[in-house]
């Protein structure tokens, strides 16, 4: 039996032993110096593990009695994880080494975490999952700190580290009223418990504190308030990090919980995550109206884009997992795109984050502005750009479940939001003449990512890869 | 040819690509070769569609030259033209390479602006072919995206905000009709729009919050798509971005607004709310036929008033409109025929008009009326081309414009008299404000100093107007050129419409609406 558990687990333990050993070669052999080659190679096993689980075929298995479960849902998020985490790593390179940043330990840190994730959406019983989202989370609070000598940098870390905590306060809280009341921890076991009449006060309590904890982690308002402080003070690189996997991961860890354990009263969870989803939607549309620094407006657009997200979680069906699986593999990729802009924009070489400095970019870059342009419509969900087809989707998965004041709260809600990325596209094409902007160079790799990332966007529309495919093949095993 | 529309719609967005990535650089050379290219495949495009008119069969009132394929998520890609729809597919490629020719003189990023106004007549194009809901969709709302940047890179002092106001309007209105898809599409199955132009969308009263819904999930549904046209068209009260776009715009920028991009919301009109929410429609008729009434007084008297020139033709512009939402929801022949008219006359008058003013604009930088007077005496040829098209305006017999206005009026007074009666003042109104705006412009002593030295159109200018003058004069007194093609598509659409509205069960709710 161990040996099949094991081979179950297997991407997980090859990536844990990977970043042990990667952590004591680090030590003994050359320190920071080596960081550039262990970075490309945690890039490097990133890809292998997520091809090995792409190509590993369908089928559902679960290990250790039920608290690992390795099915089509777990295995598209993984590969969304990995891939975005591969992405992040190897944009991080050249940011990080002109700025002496590049520690040996960021790109072990950044695997530790996505072992984390990987556990967060493979999780089978709440003592895994308190697990995964434990590393992946302490992983994340030393990232976000890295920066030792600034103090937005510590600020960052601090505040997301006692944010976190008491957000894991309340999940576990949660947790430990779902296993009184159930008598159990595994999910399958928990579901079983909920009887013909529906659940009992208790389960409903710690099934509302279990969704509070998982708010906090995907960020929805009103439990969103870390977040913009964290993206401001964090180093780009890592900004940039945790708009991507842990996003997608938090997000799947939301799905699997209300359905492999809470699947039967949909009912029940479904009005809570459309108020969050509600809320978030609009907080994120309107508070980054008034800012200017371009890594706090894309911490409120993420906060909006999770709103859109949840409200395909809140759909409670499978329609709705898909739409929001295909919506995070669409907003991850764009956030790629839009952080390896981010991540090259200096002035006189140092780095800015002020959206005025774009001033004109398309004067000087147009090729760059362009991308952006594509991937700034895209945010906002303007047709044909691929983000347009997200939104659909989740759309048309709450209209059919019966929430449609929600679709319609949310199509209002990106008007307003689309007034934030159009002024981007606004300082790039019709800013002043006169004044000076960003020095517009940029290192090939981000190049890469930019346009590839926009290239997406546009060609996307005339196919999506089989990623809609695979996103309704991911939704079905979860849904039943 | 089994993909003629689709070549037509792709055609420019493949010649948008060339010029993106092949044909780089910003120096005069390359900024006429991109003029010359954008102006040669706008041409083609146009030579290309007239195979659609030759191929067309007026008496088959379904839909033609359709094609199907698969798409993303699901949705199909499906276009098709029928006799309502083909003229407007014609009217923006006969647009176009006299939009190309109205920028000949722009220098300011000519490369760019070309492939905005390629980009465009793909997305325009798509609009009228597409028979997908959401195909449609995506093209009406993606062709906010180049005139966005056209108002914002291209437009005058106060472009940002102009730009600003054009896009959040018009996607607001547009988002609201999304939903309404996506309900029409759970409702029915489907997303073909032929197929659902047979589909019945319930008509009984629903209640919602208290309130009785006279007419129920129709209602609803033509009321986002209300929101959507009523936006895009524009009709009073939501027409404030018109004005405020068009004075920004550059000319051929407006010249697409006005002839091209206004029509989109009476295609709406024709494509959806009335085939598909008949009963709807037949209910909420009184509302639009007064808002269209009151939208002609109102904005007549407005441009009454205007000292600017092309906010004066903006104003007319939205005047216009209402004619053809009037003619629209007066749901009979003559109404519906009177408004299509209508709008291909106006596409062709108004984009005269625009280009007019650009012509004096180009000279002196000024759209002030006040900064004119007596160009008769240096102008003769302008003052003669500006005349006609003054007149067009006004609805003169003739001009292409008396017919549409004419045909609506008859339409709309066999349903609602009093309607016709306010909006037949709208006649007298606009002969007001134009030939007002022709005598200060054109006609007095040339006493301005700095009109001294101006000088007549030349070649190009009047080469660009010579097609519209023989459109505009054609159309006037042979109106059979478009009423043959649209005739038999329209009594298949009023026909349907009546039906339906005769055959509607609306017994629950007219007897809510008794008890008010």
């Amino acid at each position: 039996m161990i040996s099949a558990d094991i081979s179950t687990v297997l991407p997980e333990i090859l990536l844990a032993v990977y970043a042990m050993i990667a952590l004591v070669a680090g030590v003994y052999t050359g320190k920071d110096k080596v960081a550039p080659t262990i970075l490309f190679l945690t890039a490097a096993v990133m890809v292998v593990l997520a091809a090995m689980i792409g190509l590993s075929g369908g089928g559902t298995t679960t290990a250790f009695n039920g608290a690992f479960i390795d099915d089509g849902f777990a295995r598209f998020a993984k590969v969304t994880i990995l891939l975005a985490a591969a992405a992040v790593l190897v944009m991080s390179k050249d940011y990080m080494l002109r700025r002496d940043l590049l520690r040996f330990e960021y790109p072990i840190l950044v695997a530790l975490a996505s072992v984390g994730m990987m556990m967060m959406v493979s999780a089978g019983d709440l003592m895994s999952l308190y697990m995964g989202l434990e590393l992946q989370s302490l992983s994340l609070y030393v990232v976000a700190s890295l920066r030792r000598d600034s103090a937005k940098s510590t600020e960052a870390g601090l505040k997301y580290f006692v944010l976190g905590a008491l957000s894991s306060g309340m999940l576990l809280y949660g947790a430990s009223l779902t296993y009184g009341f159930a008598g159990t921890t595994v999910f399958s076991g928990i579901i079983s418990s909920v009887g013909e009449d529906g659940m009992s006060m208790g389960l409903l309590f710690g099934l509302i504190f279990l969704i509070t904890g998982f708010a906090f982690k995907v960020s929805a308002v009103p439990f969103h308030m870390w977040t913009p402080d964290v993206y401001e003070g964090s180093p780009t690189p890592v900004t940039a990090f945790f708009a991507t996997a842990p996003k997608m991961a938090a997000m799947g860890l939301f799905a699997r919980v209300m359905f492999d354990a809470f699947g039967t009263s949909t009912a029940e969870w479904g009005q809570v995550i459309a108020l969050l989803s509600l809320l978030s939607m609009f907080l994120g549309a309107v508070a980054a109206i008034g800012q200017t620094n371009i890594k706090r407006l894309m911490a409120y657009s993420s906060i909006a884009h999770m709103g859109y997200a949840l409200m395909g979680l809140a759909s409670g069906t499978e329609q709705g997992v898909e739409a929001m699986l295909l919506y995070m593999a669409i907003y991850v990729t764009m956030s790629v795109g839009t952080f390896a802009f981010i991540l090259s924009m200096e002035k006189d070489g140092q780095p800015v984050t002020d959206i005025t400095s774009l001033n004109m970019l398309s004067k000087s870059h147009l090729p760059k502005a362009l991308a952006l342009l594509v991937l700034m419509f895209s945010l906002a969900g303007v047709p044909p750009m691929v983000g347009f087809f997200g939104k659909l989707a989740v759309l048309q998965a709450a209209v059919e479940a019966g929430y449609g004041w929600l679709a319609l709260a949310g199509v209002v809600a990106s008007v307003i939001g689309a007034f934030y990325y159009l002024r981007i596209v606004y300082y790039m094409f019709f800013g002043d003449e006169d004044k000076a902007g960003i020095d517009g160079t940029m290192s090939p790799v981000l190049w890469v990512f930019l346009m590839g990332s926009a290239a997406i966007m546009v060609v996307g529309m005339v196919n999506l890869f089989g990623v809609d495919g695979l996103a309704a093949a991911a939704a079905q095993t979860l849904v039943n | 040819m089994d993909n003629l529309l689709s070549l037509i719609t792709f055609i420019p967005l493949v010649a948008a690509l060339v010029l993106a990535l092949l044909l780089p650089g910003n120096d005069e050379a390359s900024q006429r070769n991109a003029k010359m290219v954008a102006l040669v495949v706008t041409s083609f495009v146009f030579l290309i569609s007239l195979f659609l008119l030759a191929g067309f069969d007026p008496q088959d009132t379904g839909f033609q030259f359709v094609e199907e394929h698969e798409w993303v998520l699901g949705l199909k890609y499906k276009m098709g033209v029928d006799g309502i729809s083909i003229l407007f597919v014609l009217l923006t490629t006969f647009l176009m390479p006299i939009t190309i020719g109205a920028c000949w003189g722009v220098t300011h990023r000519v490369r760019e602006y070309m492939i905005a106004f390629l980009l465009l007549e793909t997305l325009m194009l798509g609009v009228f072919c597409a028979l997908d809901l959401f195909l449609f969709y995506v093209f009406f709302e993606a062709g906010l995206i180049p005139m966005f940047l056209i108002i914002g890179i291209w437009g005058g002092a106060n472009r940002i905000y102009a730009a600003f106001k054009f896009f959040l309007y018009t996607f607001l209105g547009s988002v609201l009709m999304l939903i309404a898809m996506i309900a029409m599409y759970l409702d029915a199955g489907t997303a073909d729009i032929p197929t659902l132009m047979m589909h019945q969308f319930g008509t009984e009263a629903i209640s919602i919050a208290g309130w009785q819904v006279v007419g129920g999930m129709q209602t609803l549904l033509w009321l986002a798509f209300f929101a959507s046209f009523a936006v895009k068209m524009p009709m009073w009260p939501v027409h404030t971005w018109l004005p405020d776009a068009h004075v920004q715009a550059p000319t051929a920028g407006s010249v697409i607004l006005a002839a091209i991009l206004l029509k989109m919301g009476g295609y709406g009109f024709l494509r959806f709310s009335l085939p598909m929410f008949p009963v709807a429609s037949d209910l909420l008729a009184p509302l639009v036929l007064w808002m269209s009434a009151i939208a002609i007084v109102y904005t007549s008297l407005v441009a009454l008033v205007q000292s600017d020139m092309k906010k004066l033709i903006a104003y007319s512009s939205v005047a216009h409109m209402g004619y053809v939402t009037m003619g629209i929801f007066a749901a009979n022949n003559q109404g519906v025929d009177g408004a299509i008219f209508q709008m291909i006359s106006h596409g062709f008058v108004s984009g005269a008009l625009f280009l007019c003013v650009g012509v004096i604009y180009d000279r002196m930088h000024t759209r002030e009326i006040e900064a004119y007077g007596g160009l008769v005496n240096r102008m003769p040829a302008y003052a003669l081309i500006f005349m006609l098209f003054t007149m067009a305006n006004v609805g003169l017999p003739g001009t292409s414009g008396f017919i549409g206005e004419f045909l609506t009026l008859m339409g709309v007074f066999q349903v609602n008299t009093w309607v016709a009666m306010v909006a037949t003042t709208g006649v007298i109104l606009s002969a007001g404000y134009a030939l007002w705006l022709y005598r200060r412009v054109v006609f007095g002593d040339l006493i301005k100093e700095s009109l001294k030295s101006i000088t007549d159109m030349d070649k190009r200018e009047r080469l660009l107007f010579a097609p519209l003058v023989v459109m505009t004069l054609l159309l006037g007194v042979y109106p059979s050129l478009v009423t043959d093609i649209i005739g038999p598509s329209v009594d298949a659409l009023v026909s349907n419409h009546q039906t339906a509205v005769l055959n509607a069960d609306l017994s629950p709710a007219v007897s809510v609406a008794a008890q008010h």
